[in-house]
């Protein structure tokens, strides 16, 4: 159980690894708004470009970054075949029964599947796969700490963060352990029906609650022992510094949302309907 | 009589990731039966993985695990040709001796956990039924025991660990921590397993409880005959209450034998980064200073009758 | 005399019991000093008090009666929030599981967790933690992730996490229990060097006799009161009363008794370490040699 890791983040070295985590959400946002900005299929072959050159740029192994599309398959699928067959156009190329296929449809689940498939990438290799949880709550916390003037309390949600991030590698073990014992007092998770098999999780739920509540409580201890006493007067070891490559790395995302805007207007190919 | 057998055993952890390791490394290790066998180690020796394979919680990545000679982990090629069943219904027709085997098999692997006893370390937090009753009943209630059984093993269970009636209605939420880990190891106690394997049993506990926890499991071992091991780093009980004691090292056997003979290497068992007994040191330092003690020391008591005689009072007081 | 630091007097806690309108007394009428710099072992069975009594000591609870007095100054729950933190911040505490008391998901971080609190600079913080880690000898972890740590290490860098708020007494509670023979060997020297070298007042609460041997003075409490104390010598030659309480003498030190019982004339005034404990056998013997009282 050492080797727990949390989410999806691809230890590693490159440009965009060392990017302020800051950063790296704006990078995100603006990355969710290049896809939805593309209509023709000249921008959507720059979209797919772009998310190549950020793949390679990030260095993380093709297999891994398209293992992140596994959850999105079916909707991938699903919305591919609404397109292809709900999508009147004028060009009709096959025609069976009720089902009428028109180029446009193609076209249309052509770009759905780009434009889902470098969402999902770009995001992941903005935020999840090279910005570890902790870095991306820090982040957060920093970008929206203007909203403490409105007594939003982000340092509350922040810190309530931390500690679940800091805690789920000990509940697993802990999780795993509690499990032991009770298979070993017979309790048999895999067999049974569908009633059986919840009831199983009693054994294991009652324990890992009551040590849940009693760690909430010492660390509770611990922490006021510390001197903790919310975010008020709270000064921080490690701040985000902007470095210029992430000035530069936003302007030139936003340089290439606009590009795409305007690449709209070359209309050769299909576009979205 | 072998009760358990290791033979050629590999673990390994975390496969495939920068945190592999292996846990145990090619082990073989018979546990003789109805003696309290003593697994000592530090931390990551090897010695709580070799627990979990016990009982059939896990199996090894090599290597084969025995318990009364039937292999916890056979594959059914193996069984239906050559492993010890196989023998047993050897006059059968084909088919039937199939069945047999398979079914026999299969009720061996439904009651290895109630026949090998896990007490892992700090049981306590296995506890979850609304009484101390129920906690305890919860694992013979699984082997399908009848009411009656139940009940008489409850009691039995409770009495040994010094769980005294008038907690049975209570919350084990509200016992004391001494009290809790004596409950917990009841619930294990009253399934009678053949096997008693215990992780660090007193951890964090105060002498006085340290000692309770130890009597009764001695208690349990010379009322049912069973075979006990107690994982433990601490070489001050392992020479109190064991027979025979087995070191781990760096996933490997080092030592094995009766405690005696591990015992008397004790500067083997420091460099393993073992602590020795306090009373072990005292006699290293009587010797420096040329008192003649001669055997191996390594509880108070061997201590004290090895003085008395230097004293020249051993026949008179003892 | 070395001047005083902490001082207790009457002091005395409850527990309210769920049901009932009844209190269960933790602590009763505790007066005790600790002077500055001292090592200090507290000795009793599970739920003696003697934890409860440690949260006192920095009001994590608050004493239903009785006073305390930190540094000179009288602390009381009606302290202002300065007052409390300079408290918590001069009267630091470890305690028993390592996984409990780590805040952040990285060690670095963790250690920052209370000078941050107390709002230092940023150059101040890195100096703090880099010190701190540099004391308990963890600095090349400085950057791991608190659960790929053994046991022994997770306390080490909590107790850089105390440290780095520059306290000047530390509390262990039962620090040690959950650990193994090197976590605790590690943990225990630690204590030993911020006892010598830092001059730290130690308050370490055990129920292991040769950790508590090592203190300048042990406290033996019972049931919420102080049953007695005295220097590790003197509370190890009541050993029946120890017994009695559900404690127990170091091995070298029941094996005198056990002598003395069979009727070998052993003095028990220093028994404190298996080193005093050979001195006193040994003594024994030769003078009963040269006495040629003993045969062959």
């Amino acid at each position: 159980m050492k080797g727990f890791t949390l989410g999806q983040y691809y230890p590693g070295n490159s440009f965009i690894h060392r990017l302020d985590p800051r950063a790296k959400i704006i990078l995100g946002i603006l990355a969710i708004v290049c896809t939805f900005l593309c209509k023709t299929l000249f921008s959507f072959i720059l979209l797919f470009a772009l998310t190549l050159i950020l793949a390679i740029l990030s260095r993380i192994p093709l297999k891994i970054l398209l293992r992140s599309l596994r959850p999105v398959l079916f909707i991938l699928l699903f919305t591919s075949l609404v397109n292809i067959f709900m999508t009147k156009g004028e060009n009709l190329l096959f025609e069976y029964w009720i089902f009428h296929v028109y180029e446009e449809g193609l076209w249309n689940a052509l770009f759905m599947i780009v434009r889902i498939t470098s969402l999902i990438v770009m995001t992941g290799i903005f935020l999840t796969y090279t910005t570890t949880p902790i870095a991306l709550t820090d982040g957060l916390e920093q970008l929206l700490s203007p909203l403490k003037k409105l007594h939003i309390p982000v340092h509350d949600f922040a810190m309530m963060i931390t500690i679940a991030l800091r805690f789920i590698p000990t509940l697993a073990e802990e999780t795993e352990r509690i499990m032991n014992a009770q298979r070993a007092r017979g309790v048999n998770f895999s067999s049974g029906g569908l009633f059986k098999r919840v009831r199983s999780l009693i054994p294991i739920l009652i324990p890992l609650f009551v040590s849940a509540f009693n760690r909430a409580f010492d660390l509770a201890n611990a922490m006021e022992c510390r001197c903790y006493h919310g975010g008020e007067g709270r000064t921080r070891l490690n701040v985000l510094h902007y470095k210029a490559a992430d000035f530069i790395a936003m302007i030139l995302l936003l340089g290439i949302g606009i590009g795409l805007f305007f690449a709209n207007r070359f209309t050769f190919g299909g576009m979205i309907r | 009589m072998d009760k358990l057998r290791l033979e050629n055993v590999t673990y390994r952890y975390d496969v495939g990731t920068a945190f592999e390791q292996t846990a145990l490394d090619d082990v073989t290790l018979s546990i003789e039966e109805g003696k309290i066998t003593g697994i000592i180690g530090h931390t990551g020796s090897g010695k709580s993985t070799m627990m979990k394979l016990l009982n059939g919680l896990d199996h090894p990545a090599e290597g084969k695990v025995y318990l009364d000679g039937v292999d916890l982990n056979a594959d059914k090629k193996e069984l239906l040709s050559s492993s010890s069943l196989f023998e047993k219904y050897q006059n059968l027709s084909k088919s039937a001796r199939k069945k047999a085997i398979l079914s026999e098999y299969a009720d061996f692997k439904k009651n290895l956990c109630f026949r090998v006893g896990l007490v892992m370390q700090y049981p306590e937090y296995q506890l979850f039924e609304e009484t101390v009753e129920k906690d305890i009943s919860f694992g013979p209630k699984n082997m399908g025991l009848s009411e009656e059984e139940i009940k008489k093993r409850v009691r039995e269970a409770a009495m040994l660990t010094g769980v005294s009636e008038d907690l049975f209605e209570k919350s084990p939420f509200d016992l004391s921590g001494g009290q809790k880990r004596r409950v917990a190891l009841a619930g294990v106690m009253a399934m009678k397993p053949e096997v008693l394997v215990l992780d660090e049993p007193a951890a964090g506990l105060d002498p006085r409880g340290r000692n309770n926890i130890f009597s009764s499991i001695v208690d349990y071992r010379n009322q049912t005959g069973s075979t006990v091991i107690i994982v433990s780093h601490s070489m001050e009980d392992m020479a109190k209450y064991c027979d025979r004691v087995v070191v781990m090292n760096h996933a490997r056997v080092a030592m094995e034998g009766d405690r005696k003979e591990v015992f008397a290497h004790v500067g083997e068992l420091s460099s393993m980064g073992l602590d020795i007994p306090e009373i072990t040191r005292l006699a290293e330092l009587l010797r420096e200073r040329g008192l003649p003690l001669t055997d191996a020391i390594y509880t108070v008591e061997e201590a004290t009758s090895a003085l008395l005689s230097v004293f020249g009072k051993g026949g008179a007081d003892r | 005399m070395k001047e005083q630091f902490v001082k207790t007097e009457e002091l005395s806690f409850s527990y309210q019991a769920e049901n009932e309108n009844e209190a269960i007394p933790a602590v009763k009428n505790l007066s005790v000093e600790f002077s500055s710099g001292e090592y200090v072992a507290i000795l009793g069975h599970n739920g003696s008090g003697k934890s409860t009594f440690a949260k006192l000591l920095n009001l994590i609870l608050e004493p239903v009666s009785g006073r305390l007095f930190v540094d000179g100054k009288e602390r009381t729950a009606e302290l202002s929030e300065g007052e409390l933190l300079d408290l918590r911040r001069t009267v630091g505490m470890v305690f028993q599981n390592p996984d409990n008391q780590l805040v952040a998901t990285i060690v670095e971080e963790d250690v920052a967790f209370g000078p941050e609190n107390l709002g230092y600079p940023r150059e101040e913080l890195r100096k703090r933690v880099d010190d701190a880690l540099a004391t308990v000898g963890m600095t090349e972890y400085a950057s791991y992730e608190p659960h790929r740590l053994s046991g022994g290490q997770k306390q080490r860098v909590a107790i850089a996490g105390v440290l780095a708020m520059t306290p000047r007494c530390i509390i262990f509670d039962e620090s040690t229990a959950m650990l193994d023979p090197s976590g605790r060997r590690e943990v225990l020297s630690t204590i030993r060097r911020l006892n010598r070298e830092e001059g730290i007042t130690i308050i370490n609460i055990t129920h292991y006799m040769n950790e508590a041997a090592e203190a300048d003075r042990i406290l033996v409490m019972n049931d919420g009161e102080l049953l007695f104390e005295g220097t590790p010598d003197e509370v190890f030659s009541r050993r029946d009363e120890l017994l009695a309480v559900g404690l127990e003498v170091p091995q070298s030190a029941e094996l005198v008794f056990r002598l003395r019982e069979a009727g070998i004339d052993l003095p028990t005034e220093a028994l404190s370490t298996p080193e005093k404990c050979a001195a006193c056998i040994a003594d024994a013997y030769f003078a009963k040699r040269k006495g040629g009282a003993v045969d062959g």
